[in-house]
């Protein structure tokens, strides 16, 4: 008995050790698993090409694991969606890679590194910020058209984000930078003086999405002389507990509370709120999105939020409800949030660009790329997410932002 | 008793054997790398993950100085790591008009990295090291939230003035051409991808010439000695707390210019990213590839670094498997029955196995 064990164990161990050595081959330490490797590959792809014709390599990361999950999974599956309808209306032939990054710019680099392998030819650059600001550089390089859905920091599109200058020149976004949201809410605010007049933030100070936000929305509250009476922040670590913030944003008398930060938090801030009996105009941006989705949140308590977005599910145009059912459907009934929105206009954009310009999938990523930016930089695109979007030679798109407040646990647009 | 006899079988007639194998490793592989590379044979996933592997291989081979050769449990190398990278990544920056070669400023930057954090590692030294154990590990750990928060708030520009520097917000204004060093919680943008792959396992050797000498010198000695037995080592006149000052110092000097690689490969770099799980992913590598064995460690990094890469294919199942494997190793490599077997293999084939690396 106890020799069949160790007789069973030195094989498992032997096993082990085999797979920690091919592991350690694909590196390359050693020289003959390496081009086996990619043989197997190559021949897949022929195999691929011969079953369905040339398609047009879509590629793309974002987080399809860890806490920002939701909007990797977003982006995946609406892309998937204007995929498959791309595809079935016969024309150009789209085939979509999204690779996992887990919202961490060093493994957006080697997802990256993925996908180069697989011979993208256009990409859906990142999903989040941080990674697409790393990975920006590289597109840039070897002249790989990008365009991201939701990755908003303007280091995404400039190689000196700070003097908004060096852009990529190659690298799009489809959503609204950072500074346009901060800026854009406090205009709403100063406009709707019924809301409130006296604004309390509470932000995430170690997120560069919530920090780009508020800056600009301080700096441009002040030009619009909305009152800011209290800045709250957090960070990772104690996004749990958000009792002191409310408390002092009540105690200096805010009857506004903006908060540029993404819905996780949001929704304890609302629920903590509600605890207190503290009841202000509860104001969001983009990353609010998502909140009424949320596993475990009583979406009741979000009712009068107001949010500043690009898409709402409850529009009644025929793109959006078709676009709301496809998403259903794929997903289990799940509403799409604004990401999945950016990214199924995302591929749109690309197919409308393609089309104008003749892009075959047998076209080089290069050329594919000189003849899209030719294309992004005159063509007009309107989509889920706004009519007559332009773009600039900088890559950021020109769209008017919708506020919407929920009602009833729906969106419900405001008109202005 | 018995992992004594074991750590000190690996220094009797075995110790240059070993040393000679990590060497042997490391200049293979990069040869291997660097034929593959030139020939156009690497793909860009490999190409891309050459960097941070020598990153985090030297960063393992410092935090097993510490852990293994001196018997501390450090849990804040990442701290130091990031010490190293924020502190390149400005001195990268403010070079850049002044010296434009790439490799001289990538240079310049691990040194000045290396230098900062082993200066870090001086002053955290001082009170952490009369602490022993568990407070140890504490003390380590708040270190590298510290020094996490520290770089949340610091904001560093430069621009025609000169360096601006605040630790409360952005609150001064850059001259038209500035640029922000350091934004906060948005940590480093746009930075000059200067690192490169040569360095980097140039890096690694200096690192292994480092600590194998340390290992095999007098203090290398009175340091293992201090980590065997404190009371004994002080009878005889080894003064504790600079024998172990010193390994602590050299471990973070190490992470520090892995941090300033690491942080000049890539064009952004966030305070976030060396938080506690950094720090743990090290220790990993380390306690994988075996306490006070720098030839496992640099393995373990490895392979671990490419593990999770190669699951890609099986998508949304890498991660489990990819914790299985972590799981199966560290009971497959802790079974006594096993180690005697694989020793008894090993010692057979010793020499087989030194050739093959």
């Amino acid at each position: 008995m106890r020799k069949i064990f160790k007789t069973s164990m030195a094989v498992a161990l032997s096993v082990c050790m085999a797979a920690a050595l091919t592991a350690c081959g694909g590196s390359g330490s050693s020289a003959s698993s390496e081009p086996a490797a990619e043989a197997t590959e190559a021949a897949d792809a022929a195999e691929e090409t011969a079953d369905t014709g040339a398609k047009i390599k879509i590629g793309g990361s974002g987080p399809l694991t860890g806490p920002a999950a939701v909007y990797g999974q977003a982006v995946k599956n609406a892309a998937e969606i204007a995929v498959e309808e791309v595809n079935a209306k016969g024309g150009l032939q789209f085939e979509l890679d999204m690779e996992d990054d887990a919202h961490d710019p060093e493994k957006a680099v080697t997802a990256y590194g993925v996908l180069k392998d697989w011979g993208m030819q256009v990409s859906l650059a990142t999903v989040t910020s941080a990674p697409g600001a790393a990975v920006s550089p590289s597109y840039a390089e070897d002249q790989i058209f990008a365009i991201t859905p939701s990755g908003s920091s303007p280091a995404v599109v400039f190689a000196d984000p700070d003097n908004l200058s060096g852009a990529y020149g190659n690298v799009f976004q489809m959503c609204f930078t950072d500074p346009n949201q901060g800026s854009a809410s406090a205009d709403y605010i100063a406009a709707h003086t019924d809301l409130g007049s006296k604004v309390a933030i509470i932000y995430k100070n170690d997120d560069n999405y919530s920090k780009g936000i508020h800056d600009t929305f301080v700096a441009e509250a002040a030009v619009k002389n909305v009152e800011v009476v209290y800045e709250g922040t957090f960070d990772d670590s104690n996004a749990q507990d958000f009792s002191v913030q409310l408390g002092q944003a009540q105690d200096a008398g805010a009857d506004i509370v903006f908060l540029p930060i993404y819905y996780d938090p949001a929704s304890l801030i609302l629920t903590q709120a509600n605890q207190m009996g503290y009841k202000p105009t509860f104001f969001g941006v983009d990353g609010m999105d998502g909140i009424l989705t949320l596993e475990g949140f009583d979406t009741s308590l979000a009712e009068g939020v107001y949010l500043l977005t690009p898409f709402s599910a409850d529009a009644e145009d025929e793109l959006t409800v078709n676009f709301v059912n496809a998403y259903k459907e794929k997903c289990g009934g799940e509403i799409p949030n604004q990401f999945a929105a950016d990214a199924y206009d995302c591929v749109y954009a690309i197919a409308q660009a393609c089309e104008a310009a003749g892009v075959t999938a047998d076209m080089s990523s290069d050329e594919i790329c000189a003849k899209l930016v030719e294309q992004f930089t005159s063509m007009t695109f309107s989509g889920l997410t706004g009519e007559g979007m332009t773009w600039n030679e900088n890559g950021e798109v020109t769209k008017s932002p919708k506020a919407v407040v929920i009602q009833n646990g729906v969106y419900v647009g405001v008109e202005d | 008793m018995k992992e004594k006899t074991a750590i000190f079988s690996l220094f009797g007639d075995k110790k240059k054997r070993g040393r000679l194998i990590s060497f042997a490793l490391v200049i293979a592989a990069y040869i291997i790398v660097e034929v593959l590379l030139k020939s156009g044979n690497l793909s860009s996933l490999f190409t891309s993950l050459l960097v941070p592997i020598t990153c985090y291989v030297v960063a393992s081979i410092g935090l097993n100085l510490n852990v293994g050769i001196s018997g501390e449990l450090n849990l804040g190398q990442a701290g130091f790591m990031s010490v190293g990278a924020f502190c390149a990544v400005c001195v990268s920056g403010v070079l850049a008009g002044s010296i434009t070669a790439g490799i001289p400023r990538l240079i310049i930057a691990i040194v000045c990295g290396a230098v900062l954090a082993g200066l870090f590692g001086f002053v955290i030294g001082i009170p952490v090291l009369k602490l022993q154990g568990d407070y140890l590990a504490i003390v380590t750990l708040a270190f590298g939230q510290i020094i996490k928060s520290i770089f949340m708030n610091t904001y560093i520009g430069f621009d025609s003035e000169g360096l601006h520097f605040s630790f409360v917000d952005s609150n001064f204004k850059l001259q038209p051409g500035g640029k922000m060093l350091l934004n906060g919680p948005m940590g480093a943008t746009g930075t000059q991808k200067i690192a490169n792959f040569t360095v980097g396992v140039v890096l690694v050797l200096i690192a292994l010439l480092i600590v194998y000498n340390l290992m095999f010198s007098r203090s290398g000695r009175a340091i293992m000695a201090a980590r065997d037995n404190r009371i004994a080592a002080e009878s005889v006149g080894i003064p504790i707390s600079r024998t172990k000052m010193l390994a602590f110092v050299v471990s973070a000097s190490l992470a520090g210019a892995a941090g300033a690689l690491y942080g000049l490969n890539y064009a952004t770099l966030v305070p976030n990213k060396f938080d506690f799980n950094t720090s743990i992913l090290i220790l990993v590598y380390v306690v994988l590839g075996g306490l006070g064995n720098m030839t496992g460690t640099i393995i373990s990094t490895v392979v671990l670094i490419l593990l999770p890469e190669l699951l890609r294919s099986l998508q949304d199942y890498r991660m489990l498997i990819y914790a299985v494997v972590l799981i199966l190793i560290m009971l497959v490599t802790n079974n006594d029955m096993l180690r005697t077997k694989w020793k008894s293999l090993t010692s057979r084939k010793a020499k087989g196995g030194a050739s093959n690396g």
